[in-house]
């Protein structure tokens, strides 16, 4: 495998582009000179560190700072889930309902593939076990922020449906069932669109990437294949328990829809 | 409390500022009259138990906590005036349609109105079909919220006199109104609620 090495002066051409997109702001009246910069600082700090931080990671090795990392990610994963919703719930479960099923689904996923297909020595070495995560993670944080999103919106909708089902002796699951359903869908359908574009509108960036690292085009195929059955089984594993776990939050033992455990309008 | 006795049985029932204690035989027709507003609706929904109650509610002799709401709220049914529609067409949202067209076509609609999509019903259509998707429960105890808020007099007589046939057979009401003449006509005990949630028995 060979592959184009880059100084830190490479980058700095392409960043020129950058300017001339802030040129542009400034000559058009955009006001978006401002945010572009930030941005782009923004995330030239933050890819150096990581790559500092991954460098570190590599040569420990270590079970506890694999798993510190995975944490602190699945925080920041959580933290945007929240973000993207109009309505929150109130109290322990605003964070603990999408952390713990990110958690869950990316965690279960990402040590299966670990254990039963790529098997690297330690099974989690951080060079495959993270960003392995980082990808299944950021797919299972749209399924399940899009999912709880419709669930919270569509049970302050559907109100009346919903308690006239309660009424007339339904169970919770009964009455937020059409909601429920309509969560789901709206949870799966990035990643059924996204297998569905992947090759023809746009090349994978992890294949890309892998491309350019020199590896044969056969080969990235085949852990792009795997990497999308993962996210695919990720996505629907977190969006069913954290659209589930919603609907429980969002009902009692008495089966009575509660929706001022909803913060009102974000 | 005799517990042998078929009645609805409510003692200290709280929600919000309403707190409430009464008994409620088969057969009974109780007409709950307050302006709009006043708390009604809270009063019937928790003895459904449908929005978080302190108190105790029993129906001959088995408290309701006794058995998983949806049982509870087959056998003491709220219908609001509002009533909700989780599908497209009006008969999906029956058990039986079959059992529902007689008494749909007493309240002035026609049979065929079962493929009706549920968009082009008019408020006073949905209230007439809620009321009879509710009965068909063929529950113990009806707690009606302004049932005919939304109809005209013929079909709020229609709809009177059905429930006055369910009443002859046993089953007790409770039915809101702001009308004082309905409470008059429909109930055999009167029930005001005041701006401050108390409640008070009047003799018709």
């Amino acid at each position: 495998m060979t592959y184009i090495h880059l100084s830190y002066s490479d980058p700095a051409l392409p960043a020129l582009l950058v300017v001339m997109n802030g040129v542009l702001s400034l000559v058009l009246h955009l006001k978006l000179e401002r945010q572009l910069a930030f941005a782009a600082a923004r995330m030239t700090v933050q890819l150096v560190l990581v790559g500092y931080v991954l460098t570190f990671l590599f040569a420990a090795v270590s079970p506890f700072w694999t798993a510190l990392a995975a944490f602190v990610m699945v925080l920041f994963a959580s933290r945007e889930i929240v973000v993207r919703q109009k309505r929150r719930l109130q109290g322990f479960w605003t964070y603990g309902l999408g952390a713990g099923c990110t958690l869950l689904a990316s965690g279960t996923v990402t040590i299966f593939a670990l254990l039963t297909q790529l098997r690297p020595e330690p099974w989690y070495h951080p060079r495959y076990a993270l960003p392995l995560l980082g990808m299944i993670l950021g797919n299972t944080m749209t399924g399940i922020s899009l999912g709880l999103d419709v669930l919270t919106n569509g049970a302050v909708r559907e109100r009346a449906a919903v308690e006239s089902r309660l009424a007339l002796g339904g169970t919770r699951y009964q009455a937020l069932l059409p909601v429920i359903r309509d969560a789901l869908r709206s949870g799966f359908m990035p990643t059924i669109n996204g297998m569905a574009a992947t090759g023809l509108v746009s090349l994978p960036g992890m294949m890309t990437g892998q491309i350019l690292a020199g590896v044969e085009p056969i080969d990235a195929v085949k852990y792009q294949l795997l990497i999308m059955f993962l996210i695919a089984g990720g996505t629907g594993l977190g969006t069913l328990a954290a659209v589930i776990g919603g609907a429980r939050l969002l009902t009692d033992h008495r089966h009575r829809l509660r929706l001022e455990r909803l913060d009102s309008e974000a | 409390m005799d517990p042998e006795s078929l009645m609805l049985a409510v003692n200290a029932l709280r929600r919000l500022h309403i707190t409430v204690s009464f008994r409620l035989n088969d057969g009974e027709c109780i007409a709950l009259q307050g302006p709009s507003g006043v708390g009604k609706s809270q009063f019937l929904r928790a003895i459904a138990d449908l929005d978080p109650n302190e108190g105790s509610v029993h129906l001959d002799g088995i408290s309701r906590e006794a058995m998983p709401a949806p049982v509870w709220r087959k056998l003491v049914t709220y219908v609001s005036a509002e009533p909700g529609w989780w599908a497209d067409t009006v008969q999906e949202h029956f058990v039986a349609w079959d059992e529902a067209a007689p008494l749909v076509e007493r309240l002035g609609l026609p049979p065929a109105c079962g493929s009706w999509t549920i968009r082009r019903l008019s408020t006073g259509e949905k209230q007439r079909l809620g009321l009879v998707r509710a009965l068909l429960l063929r529950s113990r105890v009806l707690l009606l919220d302004e049932p005919t808020s939304a109809l005209d007099a013929a079909s709020t007589a229609t709809a009177e006199s059905i429930v006055a046939e369910r009443i002859s057979t046993g089953t007790s009401v409770i039915w809101s109104t702001h009308d004082g003449a309905q409470a008059r006509r429909i109930g055999s005990r009167l029930f005001l609620m005041a701006g401050n949630g108390s409640i008070e028995e009047q003799t018709l």
